[in-house]
């Protein structure tokens, strides 16, 4: 006989008994001791056939190949930045992925990119070690200049950019504002003083209340 | 990860404004204060104002009087930025930050002469109390100055005095009712320089895009006990002026705070 | 005289009265407070994060470290000088030793997770407070774990064993063993059992039973704090 103790949405702590039996399977964030399924995180529980799944409420951002993320610059070196993932990697922009233009060798770095700026890239490449490669060539990756830098929950994120990008475009057409959104979970809001403000405190009140149904409307009732 | 904003700060400053729309000489709402947090101190209150969260807890002992002060107590003010309430702080001995913030306190309250000393005497030449205040981090969210006088005052305020026995021994686990004798209450307001303007209250980000700052310890009449000036940038004779002014107001506004939340 | 009627009126299995908070303190990834009668910890997290010195780096996992440590007011007599002692060392290292065999950290290999937790009063069993506080902070924090970790201290006075021992027991004028016990919740597998005082096998046996009823009730409060941050409205 098996058996399910949770429903769909359900929020569950780390080791909590989602399901007994084996006509259950465990997915992403659960394990299987003996004939019970178990949550590894605080989350919440999503059952797709006999699988059963936790999306995480809170976490590290672990990097991974192809994010776009937005980092600090805290270091110059003799090939270019070493930036803070906001991740206990730092990573690597190398002079040829920050810029098109020739460098000279004796130029100084300081003028493209200085200590304490933010940049939007891309993670190139990432080693078991978890050593991180990042670009700033391709399409939307810039230093970050003017507006405001504001840091969430990395697994909050897709709940900001919400079910093909409505929530963010909800944000941005209500506050009037750009809005980057780093994957681990800085986000670059430029516009007046005023709509960022407004911006920073929806995508806070996303972060706190990502778990209650028709968040878009409460966003949206937040906005108006 | 600390998050910074200074060009952003910098460039709303300079039209008086600032990132979550205060006015520049407002404070963050509401600020509150919880009495009684520990029950092994002889008096301890928790300041929150907006994110930022902390503690201060009292406690008194019987020690041997100093040579060239024998009939005083003494009053002794220890802050300690606990790596609990920020990544920037660390484990270890109290850095220059903590040792900053423990001094400028305890310049606004021993220095102003907030406590009367003479009351502390237990017996002339050879004992006296003496009263330590800790000051303790629990969420820096800025202006750790302001909210640490706030708590220091709430808890010196709150405490009472434990019982001593025929032997001279403290018996902590039970209080009098005696108070610690205040006479004065000097309460620190920071005010900081950003891109020109004067600015009170600062979030973390705020105060590192700052230039420099002055706090003023403040009494009830608007006497003034204790001045730091912090930052590398100089101030003016006129904007010191400007300043006094505003730390004058605004310790009449923390004072109705403390009023409110504290018996006196 | 056995020790029949406890100092304060409870049963002998019977726990404090307790309360649980999670995300206290904004800056920490995560972060909660534990009270158990009059013994309060706040706990955070933070990290995963680059580790200093890099020598401790574990290229293989992450490292859970610990840093426990008693406000300078939160003693029963005098002030206590801030600052590591021995003792807070050592209840720091069993506090990670007890909290570890849960937390996943093998994917963030080189990293440190550190856990602070700080006590503003204490009245005994301040290791287990600290222990049921991270472990609350840790969930909060979003760190894989394969369960919640519960801590009791448990006590055998004059003769009779009780949960949740506290300070005036601690000192009761009789043979008193002080028993700290932290469980894994599904399992009841026992990750930290330290002890003082005197006491025999059987004894000690009994003990571990009525820790585990006590843990679970500890259990449901941790469960419930991490709970209500996510309220439906």
């Amino acid at each position: 006989m098996s058996e399910v103790f949770v429903a769909e949405r359900d929020v569950v702590i780390p080791g909590e008994k989602l399901a007994d039996g084996m006509d259950f399977l465990p997915g992403e964030n659960t394990y299987r001791d003996n004939s019970g399924i178990y949550s590894r995180v605080l989350g919440i529980v999503g059952l797709s056939g006999r699988v059963l799944k936790i999306t995480p409420l809170a976490g590290p951002y672990v990097p991974r190949i192809g994010d776009r993320i937005i980092a600090k610059v805290f270091d110059i070196t003799m090939s270019g930045w070493r930036v803070d993932t906001n991740t206990a990697y730092s990573a690597l922009l190398n002079v040829r992925d920050a810029t098109t233009r020739f460098i000279k060798k004796e130029e100084d770095l300081t003028q493209i990119i200085a200590i304490g700026e933010y940049v939007v890239v891309n993670i190139t490449n990432v080693t078991s070690q978890n050593l991180i490669d990042v670009s700033m060539r391709g399409p939307d990756l810039c230093k970050v200049e003017g507006g405001r830098i504001m840091s969430i929950n990395s697994m909050k994120v897709p709940r900001v950019i919400g079910k093909a990008g409505s929530m963010i475009q909800l944000l941005k057409e209500k506050t009037g504002c750009d809005i980057t959104v780093g994957q681990n979970g800085l986000i670059w809001v430029r516009g007046t003083a005023e709509g960022e403000y407004k911006a920073e405190r929806a995508i806070k009140f996303i972060e706190a209340k990502s778990h209650l149904d028709g968040l878009t409307e409460r966003v949206q009732a937040l906005l108006n | 990860m600390i998050i910074i904003n200074t060009e952003t700060i910098k460039g709303l400053a300079k039209d008086g404004k600032r990132m979550d729309l205060r006015g520049m000489l407002e404070y963050r709402s509401p600020i509150s204060i919880d009495l009684d947090i520990s029950f092994t101190a002889e008096g301890s209150a928790k300041v929150t104002m907006g994110d930022t969260v902390v503690i201060a807890g009292v406690k008194l002992s019987i020690e041997k009087t100093y040579g060239d002060t024998p009939d005083e107590g003494g009053i002794t003010v220890n802050a300690e930025l606990l790596p609990l309430s920020s990544s920037e702080y660390e484990s270890g001995p109290p850095g220059i930050k903590a040792v900053e913030l423990a001094r400028v306190i305890d310049r606004g309250i021993r220095e102003s002469k907030a406590i009367d000393l003479k009351k502390l005497c237990v017996k002339p030449g050879e004992k006296a109390w003496f009263i330590t205040v800790d000051i303790i981090s629990i969420n820096d969210a800025g202006n750790l100055f302001d909210a640490a006088g706030l708590a220091a005052l709430a808890a010196l305020r709150t405490a009472r005095f434990p019982v001593v026995d025929e032997k001279g021994v403290i018996d902590y686990k039970h209080k009098t009712d005696v108070k610690i004798p205040i006479v004065k209450e000097p309460l620190p307001v920071t005010v900081y320089k950003v891109n020109g303007q004067l600015m009170v209250d600062l979030t973390v980000a705020e105060e590192k895009a700052a230039e420099s700052r002055l706090t003023v310890g403040c009494d009830a009449h608007g006497v003034i006990s204790a001045l730091q000036k912090g930052g590398t940038t100089p101030l003016s004779a006129v904007e010191i002026g400007h300043i006094l002014d505003i730390a004058i107001e605004k310790s009449s506004f923390l004072r109705g705070v403390l009023d409110k939340f504290v018996k006196a | 005289m056995a020790y029949t009627q406890r100092l304060d009126g409870r049963k002998i299995d019977e726990l404090r009265p307790m309360d649980a908070k999670a995300g206290v303190i904004p800056n920490a990834v995560g972060s909660a407070y534990f009270k158990i009668g009059n013994t309060l910890a706040y706990a955070a997290v933070y990290g995963p994060r680059e580790i200093f010195p890099r020598f401790l780096a574990n290229p293989k996992k992450g490292i859970l470290r610990c840093h426990y440590g008693m406000m300078p007011f939160s003693g029963a007599g005098e002030r206590v000088r801030p600052g590591g002692s021995r003792r807070s060392q050592e209840i720091s290292m069993v506090i990670a030793a007890a909290l570890e065999p849960v937390v996943d950290l093998s994917a963030f290999p080189n990293a440190v997770v550190d856990v602070y937790i700080d006590l503003p009063q204490t009245d005994a069993g301040t290791r287990c407070a600290a222990i049921c506080a991270a472990s609350i902070a840790l969930a909060d924090a979003g760190i894989p774990m394969r369960d919640m970790v519960s801590a009791v201290a448990m006590g055998q006075v004059d003769g009779t064993i009780v949960a949740d021992l506290n300070y005036g027991e601690e000192s009761y004028p009789a043979v008193v063993s002080d028993i700290p016990i932290a469980m894994i919740a599904n399992t009841k597998e026992i990750t930290l059992l330290q002890m003082d005082g005197e006491i025999t096998k059987k004894d000690l046996m009994a003990a571990l039973e009525m820790a585990k009823v006590a843990t679970q009730k500890i259990y449901e409060l941790q469960k419930k704090a991490l709970k209500e941050r996510f309220i439906r409205e």
